[in-house]
């Protein structure tokens, strides 16, 4: 390992020199020189086929809470694919490093690659994921024509994507943190992380956490003010009920985050002593505070998931949700819960017993909540008519996985258990198999089933499966193992082990990760094949699956203003009321329609924001303050407009629908 | 107590420990050693069965949860013309009763069983059994050994030997061994599978861990939380020596180790990694107290001392002067406070017990 | 059960006519979400206040045998500050009031002078900081000072922007008047401003008080 020695601040460029560019490293630099001649052409690309202008206007300064649910989701891909590539070069190293061969990664770049995967994956995979879900969801969901405040939709969703920049950026200017996903001091101080890697750390996560927050206020302004008429809290689909509660979660928990990694930047830039073991300051005190805000942020994950799967259940079941008001309020007991589990992530530094029981026993009882759920949707399969649509797999795919990991977590749960298995690779196996098999697998579920609503055509049904198989083949050979390797008592985060017997469990575990690669290649071909052939699978409908809910009584896709007219809800499964009932679908009487402006603001916003970041990155004092003036700025500027709606007119309603009414008829 | 007594009876049905896996594992685990699941040490052993208890009580409900996911998938296929369809059967309380009253009794169950074994097996509570037949004998004292993580190596004092090893650990077979830990820099846990389960060290802060190993042998232990760059090799040695074998080692120690004074120490604690075994004849008076309080440097106030005068409300304006300001950037040229701070001409309003404690040597 | 019994509607619906299922008249308008919005922002952000409050409970009596807040705030001095909070926001209140009343040149009065009682909060604040850090008893000097600047700071920091958007509004009041959007943010701002007092009384007591208190 060859510590990084940065020259002395300099009064212009702060600690970035030619230093920090790793020309040294052929496997940085063949990446960054595929990133560029990549990211030429796609450039060269727009500009050939004309393409700024659409972009620009459709798109990045879209206030439309469907383009922003799409974007996101685009997000979550691209990032998906960064976290992959550090996944799939953690196996390889594991499964090399044995004995007298080192690998091909030193401690100083395997260490960042583990950290970087745990960031990536749940700051920049997951959330941007759900985020888009239940962006592009809820509104349609709830009969509503966009979300409560469309312009900080988009603002958070471009924090979100300059937290991905700057980790992006790490790779290529300087270096990423080498601590651990969750940073924990002394190691991430000052003293022991002395290099830029944890300012990237710090500032992506609050620049995206500011993005996170205000799209969660975002969201249940959105659930609790803007629902149909006739949507009680009891008849809302219970995706919506999921969302309602993620968020909720995420405004009570994501400041939290701020709060202790503002502290972490405290003692990293003006020397305080919050987490230093000298002076009076707490190591422990980030440990609580940082798990108060990630155990809650678990459940901001699966939750919006438990609600894909609620949807994707009945749906493909022909059949209503088993258990509706069991499942509300068994996801408000997670909600609550969630809040009074997270010592359980240090049960082995040395809290007493009765502590440790406590927190265990709560941990517990939150599968019981879980438990039901799980039946609810087995029983909702009971006596339905199954249709094993690619949705209806990733959704059985995940009940059989889920369960498996849902036991390893009570396991886990049990304290004297805990002493053994923690920080194990048991433990990596069980929440990848959590995470994986709940999170992952309802995200592939949740875009296979809207994506003909997003788009208009549905997806390629043969790759879909095939992608579907290797991700589960290559979820349990990859983990599998792993759950093995903890029992046998390995440790996680090592780049080398002594002990030569291990390694045909880690050649297993990475033959797992090649099967996932294919997976995820499978999608991404299975998104190139499906927009071929997009003529063929096309939906005119609206609903091509026999949807129960909102969203798939307006077209596919739906138009700027989601309903013509708002409907009015009887029943949990509106549409399926309204289809059952004989519900007319109004063809006059069009009036115009009241809908947000676009904006640049929230770009711009964001990106000065990333400059703010950079310069606080490298210690570039005179751009930090510059940038962070002109951001304060822009902010009053844009506070100085007040025309940020329009109408569109009647005449113009009337025409898109009459589009609609024609290719109804033309395909019943 | 009987509570806990039948807790343990339920643990040691459960003995053959293989059995509790997943059962598509079984032919998998058959081969290999799953030093948690068949642990020589005692707490480890009770741990690893604990593991099997409670996934066992598991399987009750995610056995039949699995085998009816796939059973309804099949059954109820839309191709299966012959199988009943009710799209509007939504409820049944009976049903509902059912699935929220079964892993309800699941967990009370195995809430009971956690609540007794976090308390049995609490790594703070000295042990009271060598194995499950055999209690510890009244005139037995455990062994002392006092842990310290330092980057990326193991420092063990033995306070009765008066010796210190690193990288190296060892102790007789059937004496239960009482360990206090503690760190330099950073969090790092010790972990020794074939023995315990683990616990955290850290700096500044002091924790404890009970164990007894019951077969002689070698065994590994490592650092079971990341420490940074030299981690993966964060590893030592755990040698359980039968009849004189441990009074063997300690006199090989005693002959052939240097000093561990407080220079030597310093040099120590510099950061390396793969450090080979050394050992320590003697050992520098209240060194671990004073690596605890983080005031080997002589001129450091220990920690102890600090929070002493913190509790009676600091040392008011005068202790502005005894911060000594950074000197080097890195983990050895932080601020401190220095040790003259007790020894100030007027300590205002200050007891005089706590200037009576022993400033470190 | 039957096929009768499946294509029968549920039984809220009324057996007769079909329920409407659309909104013809346009009848629906949802409710404006700001100042619920607002609410949960302020909440969020007392998250905040509650985490760095939690620190300083914790870390407030790791003085690192320094001195402790009893040696170093000066009660007369912070109670002068908290007074001028607490008038700032009764001003506030008479700008509210006299914004129902739609009195544009006495909002605008009013405003100025919480935006002035504001600077004379954070002016005081200033000279207190420079004291400590002149001293030496700046915010690296233990655990204590760490967390008491940086719970006192944020509250500061806070004053700051709600100055500062304050100006910004009176601006807007000024050339827009007393509009539906301005109206609305005034409200908005006068959340934020309570917020900051109710927050300010909690670091009065819990911080100055009971630090001077043995």
């Amino acid at each position: 390992m060859t510590p990084h020695v940065y020259p002395p601040a300099d009064p212009v460029f702060g600690k970035l020199s030619w230093g920090a560019i790793p020309l040294h490293d052929p496997i940085l630099l063949s990446t960054f020189v595929g990133v560029v001649i990549g990211g030429l052409a796609v450039l060269a690309l727009l500009t050939r086929y004309r393409l700024w202008t659409p972009l620009w206007r459709d798109w990045i300064t879209s206030i439309d809470h469907k383009k922003i649910g799409i974007m996101y989701m685009v997000l979550g891909l691209v990032m998906l694919l960064r976290g992959f590539a550090d996944a799939i070069m953690m196996r390889a190293q594991q499964a090399m490093a044995f004995g007298e061969n080192v690998g091909y990664l030193p401690p100083h770049h395997y260490d960042q690659i583990f950290t970087a995967h745990g960031v990536i994956m749940i700051f920049f995979v997951a959330m941007p994921f759900i985020t888009g879900l239940m962006n592009y969801l809820v509104p349609l969901m709830i009969g509503a024509r966009d979300v409560a405040f469309p312009f900080l939709n988009n603002f958070s969703f471009w924090m979100t994507t300059v937290g991905a920049v700057l980790v992006m950026a790490s790779l290529f200017v300087g270096e990423f943190a080498k601590t651990g996903w969750l940073a924990y001091p002394p190691l991430s101080g000052l003293d022991y992380s002395p290099d830029v890697g944890m300012d990237y750390y710090i500032w992506a996560l609050q620049i995206a956490g500011v993005g996170t927050t205000l799209s969660g206020i975002n969201l249940i302004v959105t659930i609790v003010k803007m629902r149909a008429p006739g949507m009680d809290l009891m008849k809302m689909p219970i995706f919506v009920w999921t969302s309602l509660c993620s968020n909720v979660l995420i405004v009570v928990s994501f400041p939290v985050l701020t709060a202790v990694l503002a502290m972490l930047t405290l003692d990293r830039y003006v020397d305080t002593n919050f987490f230093t073991s000298s002076l009076g300051g707490n190591p422990m005190m980030y440990v609580n505070l940082i798990w108060i805000w990630g155990h809650p942020e678990v459940y901001i994950l699966i939750l919006p998931l438990f609600g894909v799967y609620s949807e994707v259940v009945s749906t493909y079941c022909s059949k209503r949700l088993f258990g509706y008001s069991s499942m509300v309020y068994a996801t408000v007991c997670i909600t609550i819960l969630s809040y009074l589990v997270w010592l359980h992530h240090f049960f082995t530094m040395g809290s007493g017993a009765s502590v440790n029981s406590f927190f265990g026993i709560t941990t517990m009882i939150i599968s019981i909540p879980t438990g039901a759920k799980i039946f609810n949707w087995l029983f909702t399969m009971y006596r339905g008519r199954i249709r094993f649509d690619v949705p209806m797999l990733w959704t059985l795919g995940f009940m059989v996985t889920f369960t498996v990991g849902g036991m390893t977590g009570v396991l886990l749960a049990v304290p004297p258990a805990d002493f053994v298995l923690h920080n194990s690779l048991f433990l990596v196996a069980h929440f990848h198999n959590v995470i994986i098999g709940g999170v992952v697998f309802g995200i592939f579920a949740g875009m296979a089933y809207w994506f003909p609503k997003a788009f208009g055509f549905r997806m390629d049904e043969f790759w879909g499966k095939v992608s579907f198989w290797f991700w589960l083949a290559g979820y349990w050979f990859a983990f599998t193992p792993l759950y093995v390797l903890g029992l046998m008592g390995v440790t996680r985060r090592m780049s080398h082990f002594d002990d030569t017997t291990l390694q045909p469990w880690f050649v297993v575990a990475a033959f797992g990760a090649v099967l996932i690669a294919i997976g995820i290649a499978a999608f991404l071909w299975c998104i190139v094949v499906s927009i071929r052939r997009r003529e063929s699978l096309r939906d005119v409908t609206g609903d091509p699956w026999g949807g129960r809910t909102l969203e798939w009584s307006t077209s596919s896709p739906p138009p700027d203003y989601n309903f013509a007219f708002t409907p009015v809800v009887h029943d949990t499964d509106a549409w399926w009321d309204m289809k059952r009932r004989g519900a007319e679908r109004p063809l006059s009487g069009f009036q115009p329609i009241h809908m947000p402006k676009n904006t640049a603001a929230g770009v711009v916003l964001a990106a000065i924001s990333g400059v703010v970041g950079f310069a606080l990155i490298w210690h570039i004092w005179w751009l930090a303050a510059l940038s962070f003036t002109a951001l304060v700025v822009a902010a009053i500027v844009h506070t100085f407009n007040y025309h940020r709606d329009y109408h569109i007119p009647a005449a113009e309603v009337e025409a898109t629908e009459a589009a609609r009414t024609r290719l109804l008829s033309l395909h019943v | 107590m009987r509570l806990a007594h039948a807790a343990s009876r339920v643990l040691k049905l459960t003995k053959p420990s293989r059995l509790a896996l997943p059962l598509g594992l079984l032919p998998l685990l058959a081969g290999c050693s799953t030093v948690v699941l068949d642990a020589p040490g005692d707490v480890a052993r009770q741990q690893g069965d604990l593991i099997v208890l409670a996934t066992w009580l598991m399987l009750i409900v995610i056995v039949p949860v699995i085998a009816l996911t796939l059973f309804f998938a099949w059954r109820y296929r839309a191709s299966n013309a012959q199988a009943n369809y009710q799209p509007d059967w939504d409820h049944s309380t009976q049903l509902e009763l059912v699935i929220w009253a079964v892993p309800l009794l699941i967990i009370i169950a195995l809430g009971a069983v956690t609540w007794i074994t976090t308390h049995t097996l609490d790594p703070y509570r000295p042990l009271r059994r060598l194995d499950a037949e055999r209690p510890v004998p009244a005139d037995v004292k455990p062994l002392e050994v006092q842990v310290v993580a330092l980057d990326w190596k193991w420092l063990f004092l033995y306070p009765e030997q008066g010796i210190a090893t690193v990288n190296e650990l060892a102790a007789p077979i059937d004496r239960p061994i009482r360990f206090t830990l503690t760190g330099t820099s950073v969090m790092n846990a010790f972990y020794v599978p074939a023995l315990a389960g683990m616990i955290y060290t850290m700096p500044g802060m002091e924790t404890k861990l009970h164990a007894v190993i019951a077969t002689p042998g070698e065994y590994e232990g490592f650092s079971s939380n990341y420490s940074g760059a030299g981690f993966s090799h964060m590893r030592f040695r755990f040698h359980a020596f039968d009849g004189d074998g441990f009074e063997q080692w300690t006199d090989r120690v005693k002959r052939e180790g240097a000093t561990l004074d407080r220079d030597r120490y310093m040099v120590l604690e510099q950061p390396s990694s793969r450090d080979p075994v050394r050992h320590f004849a003697s050992v520098a008076p209240g060194l671990y107290d004073a690596i605890l309080n983080r005031c080997v440097g002589i001129d450091h106030l220990c920690m102890n001392e600090m929070m002493a005068i913190d509790s009676a409300g600091g040392f008011g304006l005068d202790g502005l002067e005894a911060l000594v300001p950074r000197s080097a950037p890195g983990p050895f040229g932080g601020p401190y406070v220095s040790a003259e701070v007790c020894r100030v001409d007027t300590p205002s309003a200050f007891p005089a017990s706590f200037i009576a404690t022993p400033a470190a040597p | 059960m039957s096929e009768a019994v499946t294509l029968a509607p549920p039984s809220h619906g009324t057996t007769g006519t079909p329920p409407a299922f659309y909104d013809l008249e346009g009848r629906h308008h949802p409710q404006n979400g700001t100042l619920l919005g607002f609410w949960l922002y302020l909440m969020s952000d007392l998250l905040i206040f509650a985490c760095l409050f939690a620190t300083y409970g914790v870390l407030g009596r790791n003085y690192a045998a320094g001195p402790s807040g009893a040696d170093l705030f000066e009660l007369p001095l912070i109670a002068v500050n908290t007074a001028l909070l607490l008038v700032s926001s009764i001003t506030y209140g008479m700008a509210m009031i006299a914004m129902q009343a739609r009195r544009k040149r006495q909002v605008l009065a009013w405003l100025a002078a919480t935006g002035l009682l504001g600077l004379g909060f954070l002016g005081i604040e200033l000279y207190e900081f420079h004291h400590l850090i002149h001293l030496g008893a700046g915010p690296g000097r233990s655990a204590f000072l760490s967390s008491f600047f940086a719970l006192v700071g944020t509250h500061g920091l806070h004053v700051f922007f709600g100055c500062l958007w304050l100006a910004v509004l009176m601006v807007q009041v000024q050339r827009m008047g007393l509009t539906v959007a301005n109206r609305r943010r005034l409200f908005c701002l006068s959340m934020f401003w309570h917020f900051l007092d109710v927050v300010w009384i909690g670091v009065f007591s819990f911080v100055y008080l009971m630090g001077v208190l043995p």
